[in-house]
């Protein structure tokens, strides 16, 4: 070689010759980036603010939310409300880190084809739940949701939910033993069904630090036994309303992020 | 005698590890099928069953063949499967395209294009579908394709691994194919672009660390000292999917009989990790894995040297570095701490350079051969597609900035920007590589016809168009509506009328995405005709009857 060559082309033969050093050298490349990102949220304490509120779901909810990822709900419906003025006036309070604490995976979306649905619970009634998931278009002429009319006519499928929950207590949900074995019953009885849901109550107003939080009535209007329509429409009712805010001081310092 | 003899030979070690991995998953399959616990899952395990049996009667099929098949020779390029590689990527593509198509008419007419009795049809299944099928299935392939033909010409050796580049082939069509069905079935993780199951991601992590250990085997027997610029983006984009896909889709099953699992992951952890995941799935599988296609196929089809070298080594290792630390762009004003959305943007910033100089370098390899821009249509192809390229990773670190952000997100704005880059830049560079590939393996001295590649990229161009500016529009109009006030100091819209003020924009996003569709088909049809062997459209007026000029003696 007559021409002399830089300091970087010169060095670079070092990984340009042996297969295994650019291998390594690509792999600590790439792995600082995301290290430095995401190893602190697990232990900075203030990633997730203090409130109080925020429970696990009951089991029909469970359900439910299994039903809005199986359908894809999350691909138009985000379930993150920003703290920008318009959003907050249009869906209501910002979402705080510590509502989709329990949400394996979180469903906060990336795309509102269709409006958030973070705060929807309690905004609309069960039969505009249902009259609108049947035929989105009977309602709102220039919707374009798909029409989710199966849904009625599903019975709940309970025979997971037990599976379900043990292995959500493995990952960190705090469900206790007496909330995994009553789970089929607390399902039933939350959709309208003929069981004592007075321990469901206690156990999830418990974790939540207050009561109220579980709402128990025949969510698809329909009696006897619970459809995927009550789970889902359970689970939209709960969305947004377990916080409460009364406990949330968002200028304290642990609150500040 | 001979026959045994030539049989004994042929039991390479490679056909017997695929053959074993194919007994374990014939084994794991039945064992699933008879305990599942839920109707998908058991029919997800009748494939792997399938499939299984399907594999093995091949490797059998290929053993009893004799001398007729050829061996795994190292005097030859393995040519096979990049050819098989060709035709799925077409495949997949048409399919993806076709998909995306339908969701794209779903939402402009929902009356004319839902059924309400058939769950699988609507759009929550199908867009999944959709964006597995372009990205994985159409974007996978091609590289796939791309890569084993590369390395093994900028090596001067035989792909290594003997029969493992087949079960890398075949494997990987398996878990499209998985993938795809479980979408319908209703089977998703609900994450966007890892959205297949635990059983699924076991699957292709066996597939990747074959394709890897394949690549690598490869590049240890070259028969050149350096390895070549291309290589180090497609190993970069093979190790860091793997290392993508484990730690994003880290999950526990309900049942290992079921299909349902959760992951270990939630709500702020498991959204950072899924945007460190979902961002550097456009980074080294949309992004790095092309620009080796890129840093190959532009210098051999215009016969000139890659533009500068030095930019080169510069381009790779800040790309790859930067690249990791922009996922958080995706979360801007959420509930993820701040320090980590303000990392995200200011590496979605820097990003911008390195992505200009690696579309520089791409550009200017062009230098003394600008001429084919006009007489060749494929490298007008490729060279549109860096283009769309430096176009799209403009528009990103546009985007990633927070106040830019708070306009576009959750809006049809980022729809259009990744079509630009999807269509435009993945889209374009592969369709030029196949092109240029399709000629190559199945040693034509030109295609079939030249004027129908015209014909392609002149549709699908007006197909981009027509669908990113149709995007941008929408985009923009409904992130301004959403935060509209009236002079009493309301909320000026509802959502259904921001909703209902697309409709326009989506009949010409539709309109964009089918001459896109209608593009691709007329390559097919040129590409088929290109590998039978027909004689090209240009060199018909040429025969017989008309005299050609003889050479001056």
């Amino acid at each position: 070689m007559a021409t002399k060559q830089g300091w970087l082309l010169r060095n670079h033969k070092f990984f340009e010759k042996h297969s295994y050093i650019l291998l390594a050298g690509i792999l600590v490349t790439v792995a600082i980036g995301g290290l430095i990102e995401i190893v602190p949220l697990f232990y900075l304490k203030n990633t997730i603010e203090k409130v109080e509120g925020v429970r696990p779901y009951t089991p029909l909810e469970l359900a439910g939310q299994n039903i809005y990822v199986r359908e894809g709900c999350y691909v138009c419906h985000s379930q993150m409300i920003r703290p920008l003025r318009d959003e907050a006036e249009r869906y209501g309070h910002y979402s705080l880190a510590a509502e989709s604490m329990y949400d394996h995976p979180f469903q906060w979306g990336s795309k509102r084809t269709g409006p958030d649905l973070a705060r929807v619970g309690g905004k609309y009634s069960d039969e505009w739940h249902k009259q609108h998931l049947i035929d989105p278009r009977s309602l709102v002429p220039e919707s374009i949701m798909p029409p989710y009319a199966f849904l009625a006519d599903q019975p709940l499928d309970l025979s997971g939910i037990k599976a379900d929950m043990g292995t959500l207590r493995i990952a960190g949900v705090p469900y206790t033993d007496e909330m995994i074995s009553r789970a089929v019953d607390d399902a039933m009885g939350q959709a309208g069904g003929e069981y004592d849901v007075e321990a469901m109550a206690a156990d999830y107003g418990k974790i939540a630090g207050r009561e109220g939080t579980v709402t128990v009535r025949d969510f698809d209007g329909e009696p006897g036994e619970p459809t995927e329509m009550d789970a889902l429409i359970a689970y939209l009712q709960v969305l947004g309303t377990m916080v409460d805010f009364s406990t949330y001081e968002a200028e304290d310092l642990s609150n500040k992020r | 005698m001979a026959a045994a003899a030539s049989r004994t030979a042929r039991l390479d070690p490679s056909t017997a590890a695929v053959g074993l991995v194919l007994i374990v998953v014939l084994v794991l399959a039945f064992a699933g099928a008879a305990n599942a616990t839920d109707a998908g899952f058991a029919a997800h395990s009748w494939m792997f069953l399938i499939a299984a049996v399907a594999g093995l009667a091949a490797l059998l099929g290929w053993h009893e063949a004799g001398d007729k098949t050829p061996t795994f020779d190292k005097a030859y390029y393995e040519e096979g499967v990049v050819k098989a590689g060709i035709v799925a990527t077409m495949f997949w593509g048409v399919a993806g395209f076709l998909v995306g198509l339908i969701i794209a008419l779903q939402l402009t007419w929902p009356n004319l294009f839902y059924f309400p009795d058939l769950p699988w049809t609507n759009f929550g299944r199908i867009r999944p579908l959709h964006t597995s099928a372009v990205i994985f299935a159409f974007g996978g392939n091609a590289l796939i394709a791309t890569s084993f033909y590369v390395v093994q010409r900028t090596c001067r050796t035989r792909l290594a691994g003997g029969m493992w580049p087949w079960f890398v082939f075949w494997g990987y069509q398996l878990f499209i194919v998985i993938a795809a069905t479980g979408y319908l079935m209703g089977i998703t993780q609900s994450k966007e672009y890892a959205e297949p199951e635990w059983y699924a991601d076991l699957w292709l992590t066996i597939v990747w660390v074959a394709y890897l250990g394949v690549f690598v085997a490869t590049i240890l027997r070259r028969k050149e000292p350096h390895i070549y610029v291309a290589n180090w983006f497609y190993l970069a984009f093979i190790v860091t999917i793997a290392m993508l896909h484990i730690v994003n889709n880290i999950s526990l099953p309900a049942s290992l009989a079921g299909a349902k699992s959760f992951s270990v992951f939630s709500g702020v952890q498991s959204a950072l990790i899924q945007w460190w995941y979902g961002h550097n799935a456009v980074g080294f599988f949309l992004t790095a894995g092309f620009l080796a296609m890129m840093y190959y196929f532009i210098p051999k089809r215009v016969e000139r040297p890659v533009w500068s070298y030095r930019l080169s080594i510069v381009h790779f290792w800040s790309l790859i570095f930067i690249y990791i630390w922009a996922g958080p762009h995706h979360l801007h004003y959420t509930a993820l701490p701040q320090w980590a959305q303000t990392l995200g943007m200011t590496f979605s910033i820097m990003l911008w350079m390195p992505s200009w100089g690696g579309m520089i370098n791409g550009l200017m390899t062009l230098s003394g051969a600008w001429d084919k821009l006009r007489t060749d249509p494929v490298v007008r192809m490729l060279v549109v597609s860096v283009a769309f390229y430096g176009m799209s990773t403009f528009e990103g670190p546009l985007m990633s900035v927070r106040e830019v952000n708070a306009l576009s997100h959750y809006t049809d704005w980022g729809i259009g920007h990744v079509h630009s880059g999807a269509l435009g830049w993945v889209g374009f560079v592969t369709f030029g590589s196949m092109y240029c590939l399709t000629q190559w393996v199945w040693k034509r001295p030109k295609l079939y016809s030249n004027a129908l590649v015209e014909w392609h990229f002149w549709i699908s161009t007006i197909g981009i168009v027509l669908y990113i500016s149709s995007m941008w529009v929408s985009g923009i109009m409904e992130g301004l509506m959403w935060r509209a006030y009236n002079e009493f100091g309301f909320l000026e819209y509802s959502f259904i009328e921001t909703v209902s003020a697309k409709h326009i924009s989506y009949i010409i996003r539709a309109t964009g995405g089918g001459l896109f569709l209608l593009g691709a088909l007329i390559m097919i049809y040129n590409l088929v005709r290109t590998a039978r062997g027909d004689v090209p459209v240009e060199d018909r007026n040429r025969s017989a009857s008309t005299p050609t000029l003889q050479p001056a003696e």
